[in-house]
């Protein structure tokens, strides 16, 4: 823990991609309990900070620092980070045929929380729980990993994951984009089921406030053009939702 | 299945070690009339055994090369270094304690006495050119089913091998079903009678142990009517520096009503040459799967085949090749549709790696008579780099008009953002594409049993080891 007792802390970030540059700078903030967003256009750099946390191969950190509970993240692995407790939903989550659902449970639990945690009695209720709470059929488990899922079955197994996986630090990336109303609901209990009242956050990345209505996050950031031009709190999205992006533009606010 | 010893001799390929040499009967390498004639003495057979070896022999000698597969590595196959005929053990035993330590002890490491106790309802463990160890449980004995060692097959029940023995693989068929018919030994002869059901699979067991070594195992399934059997065979040898050469010939007769599984499990260490002619022919209502699974050899040239002889058989090939560095998987399948109202299905699934080649050749063809026939063909690659390689040569010859057929194929590549998902998940690079890789093949291990299936499974996950650049 660094003595700052941030959960994750992010400085002067600035990263590239095929040598465009995409993040510009970004300072970023989580306390343990805390859920934020980060709001933005497309193309603001809201993917790419999720993929840079997590360590898409794709992406070059340029300079500045990722710390989760004061360890540099940017020395790990990927699947060292998912170890050591940083989740990443999918926006688009890949199918893996021939792969089932429950074997892939298992085995992905097993490796982020021990083998343990992946057997008996305790892993199977709280597998069923999670399902019923997610509307998903039991069914589900004989199913291939993402492979012929529509877009809502999808969301549901990503935050289906999150709940089993319990991670120090869950980013959501657009996980709302593509549900239906209720959808957005049961996918928003879900998430608030596996953060609130626990030492975990989140970051959710989305384009618009209807989830963060169901998800009252403690603090909203405002991406443009890689950097965060304004934080504030619940209220900001409602704002954003009646003025749009425009008022923040270049020159609007620092 | 292996201790750490020996998984450390051998590194990745983990039945790669050999025991000493123990021969009880050694040919001198090199083939010729003498040779053949010298094994049938040998084996103290009937002249007509005989005379069918030396005339296959005489076909093997004239008949060239296949022109097709892989012709640069058939080419390097040196028939004059092989032995074509070595013994280990005085005799076949059904006890594993009266078996020579050093092989029961490798049959131990390859856990098939344990796997035998378990799940199966017979064993039979071939080690070189004969089987050391027989076994079948006593409740099949006394319903009438035989299973014996193809010699032990042809001393007890000479006419029932005389009458099937070559009628659905004749000598002349290819050039290496002619080398096995002249030099085969072992393998194994299975009869069911009328109506019974095999309920557990029945195992053969094939290993190589000596440098230079040939193989020509030679396998007879009888079916009678209405009856069934799952028969499943592995195989494996020690990694040597020069080749071995595996040619068995396998022969299903599925009588009418009758089902025969036959699953393979083939992982030849990568300097076996593995030339097989396996076929079947399914009588009227009769099923005929074959389950074939090519992880190892150095070359595999194997297709399956069915003749649906019968009005209303089926017939079924699903198949998968690995071939890493060095190795190329020629595999495929062939059904004939001779008889109205037949059905097929085949799956083929190849996986290259490592500039590994992997090619399917399928030919399903229709006769004019056979009406409303049904066939389905899928083949799937998965290529993982760049250096690999992946063909399909699929034919199709549809000579009557009422045929249904169904054709697919693909081939894909493994993407970066599907590992960076399941990396995401807590799986190493390593690990993420061996679930890649199970998944693609599952389709084939859900076919297998399950502890074949675990077994495979683990093989893959060993084979993605040390993969990743």
């Amino acid at each position: 823990m660094s003595n700052d007792s941030q959960l994750l802390k992010i400085q002067d970030l600035y990263a590239c991609i095929d040598d465009t540059s995409i993040l510009k700078g970004i300072n970023l903030e989580i306390k343990p309990g805390e859920i934020h967003a980060i709001m933005g256009r497309n193309g603001s750099g809201k993917t790419t900070t999720a993929n840079i946390i997590m360590g898409h191969p794709d992406y070059e950190v340029e300079s500045g620092t990722v710390e989760l509970n004061g360890e540099n993240l940017l020395e790990m692995e990927t699947w060292e980070r998912a170890r050591e407790g940083v989740f990443l939903s999918f926006q688009y989550p890949q199918s893996v045929p021939g792969l089932q659902v429950g074997n892939f449970l298992r085995k992905s639990v097993a490796a982020i929380l021990g083998e343990e945690a992946a057997k008996g009695k305790e892993f199977r209720n709280k597998l069923k729980e999670s399902m019923k709470e997610l509307d998903i059929p039991s069914s589900f488990l004989g199913r291939y990993v993402n492979d012929g899922f529509s877009g809502g079955e999808k969301k549901r197994f990503e935050i289906l994951q999150l709940m089993l996986m319990k991670p120090k630090l869950a980013i959501l990336d657009e996980t709302d984009s593509g549900l239906d109303i209720d959808g957005i609901r049961t996918v928003a209990k879900g998430i608030n089921a596996a953060i609130r009242g626990t030492e975990s956050g989140a970051l959710i990345i989305t384009h618009y406030s209807r989830i963060l209505e169901h998800v009252k996050p403690d603090k909203i950031h405002v991406l443009i053009s890689g950097k965060i031009v304004k934080t504030g709190g619940p209220e900001l999205a409602l704002e954003l939702e009646e003025r749009g992006y425009d008022w923040l533009e270049e020159g609007s606010e620092d | 299945m292996l201790d750490n010893d020996a998984r450390e001799a051998v590194g990745d390929y983990k039945a790669g070690w050999h025991d000493p040499e123990n021969s009880t009967i050694r040919f001198d390498a090199g083939l010729s009339e003498k040779v053949v004639r010298d094994i049938s003495e040998l084996k103290n057979e009937p002249e007509w055994m005989t005379e069918m070896r030396v005339k296959a022999f005489k076909h093997f000698d004239e008949r060239p090369m296949p022109t097709w597969g892989n012709m640069s590595m058939l080419k390097q196959i040196d028939f004059d270094s092989i032995c074509y005929y070595l013994r280990s053990s005085k005799a076949t035993e059904n006890d594993w304690e009266d078996v020579p330590e050093d092989i029961r002890n490798t049959f131990d490491k390859l856990g098939i006495p344990d796997a035998e106790q378990k799940w199966l309802s017979g064993v039979t463990a071939q080690y070189e050119s004969e089987a050391v160890y027989h076994s079948i449980r006593e409740d099949l004995e006394k319903q009438g089913v035989i299973f014996l060692d193809m010699d032990s097959g042809l001393r007890e029940h000479e006419e029932l091998v005389k009458e099937w023995f070559g009628s659905v693989v004749p000598y002349s068929d290819n050039k290496f079903s002619a080398l096995n018919t002249a030099v085969w030994s072992g393998g194994s002869f299975i009869y069911v009678p009328k109506g019974v059901h095999v309920e557990l699979p029945v195992q053969a067991y094939f290993r190589i142990n000596a440098k230079n070594m040939g193989q020509f195992e030679r396998t007879l399934i009888i079916a009678d009517e209405g009856s069934s059997i799952h028969y499943v065979e592995g195989c494996t040898a020690p990694t040597y520096s020069t080749d071995s050469l595996h040619s068995a010939v396998v022969e299903l007769i599925a009588l009418p009503g009758a089902h025969i599984r036959y699953s393979t499990v083939q992982n030849w260490s990568a300097n076996v040459y593995n030339l097989v002619t396996k076929r079947g022919i399914a009588h009227e209502k009769a099923k005929i799967e074959w389950v074939d699974g090519n992880i190892g050899s150095k070359l595999t040239m194997k297709y399956p085949s069915v003749i649906l002889k019968g009005e209303g058989s089926h017939a079924e090939v699903i198949s998968v090749a690995y071939s890493g560095s060095g190795q190329h998987q020629d595999a495929g399948a062939k059904i004939h549709h001779l008889a109205s109202n037949t059905t097929s299905k085949i799956l083929s699934k190849s996986i290259s790696k490592n500039g590994g080649r992997g090619s399917y050749r399928g030919l399903v063809t229709v006769s004019p008579k056979a009406d409303n026939c049904k066939l389905n063909v899928v083949c799937d690659a998965l290529i993982l780099d760049e250096n690999s390689r992946s063909d399909t040569y699929p034919t199709m010859e549809v000579a009557n008009p009422t045929a249904r057929c169904e054709h697919e194929a693909s081939v894909s590549k493994v993407s970066d953002n599907q590992l960076f998902y399941l990396m995401s998940r807590g799986h190493s690079e390593e690990e993420a594409l061996a679930l890649i890789v199970n998944g693609f093949f599952e389709p084939f291990t859900r076919e297998l049993p399950m502890e074949y299936a675990v077994e495979l499974n683990k093989l893959m996950a060993l084979e993605m080891e040390g993969s990743i650049g």
